[in-house]
């Protein structure tokens, strides 16, 4: 085979113009033994429609060589942290155990998440005829690849010492709350490819984005953690990268078809609403679990979503989009998310692979602060409430099991903005029967696609049917006890309070910090 | 929109359908203004199990008895709803013959009841 350019003279190196040429865009071909839209069969099924492909900006311009050597670098520096981070026992510079509960949910929410990412843009990178956009996808298929394999090599620094981290995948799949992340991810790679790109690009990547990587990577800068803060230094470069793919292909195809716009924007009130959802558990990370905190989720809201977002849709204006439906609920709830997601796990802190505890008086003088409209109003008794019961020894667990949300699987742990501690519920008839959800956007997601979510696997639902129960195993007759060793999940060593629990007592003893003496502590 | 997975004639698969219940049903409870129980519960009872049977021996096994208020409430004057809907339940009629199909969603309102000290939790 010749391997010789004919185009140039031997031995003369490309410009970067010719680089990017030919490593992209020349690198796309038109089928000829099938026409091009059985082998793009996708495409034409969401009423999107695409002129020419080739007006495709690139921002980047970045091809696969510059690529590799760009990831590989970043690769040698993480991984010469992660070696300093292990031989320097890194894990005790962190505030403190409790802040490691941040990375349980991380690890097991997101990090599979990540996963579900690379296999959804490697289909896309099938799925797009145009070489930018097909590249553009390819990069970012291997780009959340690495981000799993980080996470986990950085993560697992932790796993060493603390419970909790040992079986992300399974959780993911099984455990009731990471339904909730799950389901969404599953929700995109499901879509055609137009939807999945604006879900995950524009709407979590681009509008979303800030919102999951600062509570994490500031979260973790704030607490000591700097392999977490190390992965995502590596990680941040790719996602400014993806950002822009977010922007790029947005405005693509708005400029390809004034007839696609009606279409995003069912796409944008659809993913907003589901990315809010997801973002409950942020909430409370930031509001309730971060030892040492970085703002409110209130605040992070505002910032992030109400004006960086709101000053993105009016760029967007002048293609005829407008802010996603339902936002301004979203920020009336910003002042109770993180108090009802919390509540929720302390009510089920039996059946969570990750500790809960309640704040301390120093955490409610923030919370009051944060929160002047409400905490103090309706979250505070609740919270002296618990208190007292814990220090008389009665510890309220919640021994029923929820009502679920058939959109985002979450259970109806919301209010009503109007009547603040009144459940917020709607319902609708379909085919013959009852579904029921936690808020306007959920109910018209499922009214959208009532035959996609009327399969939603929800976790409540499948414990009493009996189908959590380890397979193999014999069933206990104890339905929680079966759930919990279903969801992998170690009674008395992953789940309940912090307080009384392995990694406290741990943690405890490294700093020097335990006040039992030796024999009675073994 | 809808992919070729969902452009197929296979009708969708309706994973809460009741018969993989096994004979029996979900039913739903909430109790308003009571946020300490986090979200409504979801039991798994029979379509013949009695009205009564459902206060007596379900809900007293439920997070609804861990609730401070609880023994307060005065059962004749609970106001029941199936979700928004004023209902009037039959203390000895079952499930099935007053209409409790399978996920309904049942709500009592106590308003002699302010929940954790006035707060609605």
């Amino acid at each position: 085979m010749n391997t010789q350019d004919t185009r140039r003279p031997a031995g003369k190196k490309l410009s970067l113009k010719e680089k990017y040429a030919l490593m992209t865009r020349g690198l796309g071909w038109d089928t000829s033994y099938e026409p091009m839209d059985k082998a793009f069969d996708q495409l034409g099924l969401e009423g999107i429609k695409i002129h020419d492909w080739d007006k495709w900006e690139d921002p980047f311009r970045l091809t696969m060589d510059a690529y590799w050597k760009y990831q590989a670098e970043k690769e040698r520096k993480l991984y010469a942290v992660l070696d300093a981070f292990q031989q320097n026992n890194g894990h005790l510079n962190i505030s403190d155990a409790r802040y490691v509960n941040t990375l349980k949910l991380f690890f097991t929410g997101i990090t599979p998440a990540e996963y579900n990412a690379h296999r959804l843009f490697a289909m896309l990178g099938r799925q797009f005829p145009g070489p930018g956009a097909a590249i553009a996808c390819q990069m970012q298929a291997v780009d959340e690849l690495r981000h799993v394999q980080t996470q986990i090599h950085s993560i697992s620094q932790y796993n060493k010492y603390f419970n909790g981290l040992h079986d992300h995948t399974v959780m993911n799949d099984r455990l009731w709350y990471l339904s909730v992340p799950k389901s969404f991810f599953e929700d995109a790679i499901s879509s055609g490819p137009f939807e999945q790109i604006i879900a995950i690009s524009f709407a979590l990547e681009y509008l979303l984005t800030n919102l999951v990587f600062m509570p994490f990577m500031s979260g973790a800068a704030y607490n000591g953690d700097m392999a977490t803060v190390t992965f995502g230094f590596s990680s941040q470069s790719d996602e400014a990268r993806h950002m822009t793919l977010g922007l790029e292909c947005i405005k693509f195809v708005l400029e390809q078809d004034p007839g696609n716009a009606a279409i995003i924007q069912r796409y944008l009130d659809k993913w907003f609403w589901r990315g809010y959802k997801v973002l409950g558990l942020v909430s409370m990370m930031l509001d309730y679990m971060l030892p040492k905190k970085v703002m409110s989720w209130k605040e992070a809201w505002e910032i992030y979503f109400v004006q960086n977002g709101g000053s993105l849709f009016n760029d967007l204006s002048r293609y005829g989009l407008r802010m996603p439906k339902y936002w301004e609920q979203s920020v009336a709830e910003a002042e109770h998310l993180s108090h009802q997601t919390w509540n929720a796990f302390y009510n089920f802190s039996g059946a969570a692979a990750f500790h809960v505890w309640l704040p301390s008086d120093e955490d409610m003088a923030w919370l009051a602060e944060k929160y002047p409209n409400t905490f103090d109003q309706h979250y505070r008794p609740r919270i002296e409430h618990y208190r007292k019961l814990q220090a008389e020894g009665k510890r309220y667990y919640n021994p029923s099991l929820p009502m679920l949300c058939q959109t985002c699987q979450t259970p109806l742990i919301f209010t009503e903005m109007d009547d603040p501690t009144r459940t917020s519920h709607r319902q609708l008839e379909h085919d013959g029967d009852t579904y029921h959800f936690c808020s306007d956007g959920c109910r018209d997601i499922f009214a959208g696609q009532p035959d996609k979510y009327v399969s939603a696997w929800l976790p409540a639902h499948q414990i009493l049917q009996g189908n959590c129960v380890e397979p193999g195993a014999e069933a206990a007759g104890d339905p929680g006890a079966d759930a919990l060793r279903y969801f992998h999940v170690v009674a008395g060593q992953d789940n309940l309070d912090y307080e009384g629990s392995p990694d406290e007592a741990n943690w405890l003893r490294w700093k020097g910090l335990d006040k039992t003496p030796p024999a009675a502590a073994a | 929109m809808h992919t070729h997975a969902q452009q197929t004639s296979v009708p969708p698969l309706v994973r809460d359908r009741v018969d993989n219940f096994h004979g029996q049903q979900l039913l739903y409870v909430g109790w308003d203004h009571h946020t300490m129980i986090c979200a409504p519960i979801a039991l798994l009872v029979s379509p013949e199990l009695r009205f009564g049977e459902v206060i007596d021996d379900l809900l007293p096994a439920s997070a609804f008895a861990l609730h401070p208020e609880w023994p307060q409430i005065d059962w004749a004057h609970v106001e029941w709803l199936l979700a928004d809907s004023p209902f009037a339940p039959e203390y000895n009629a079952t499930l099935k013959t007053q209409g409790l199909g399978h996920k309904a969603y049942l709500r009592l309102r106590t308003p002699a009841l302010h929940g954790i000290a006035g707060s609605g939790a």
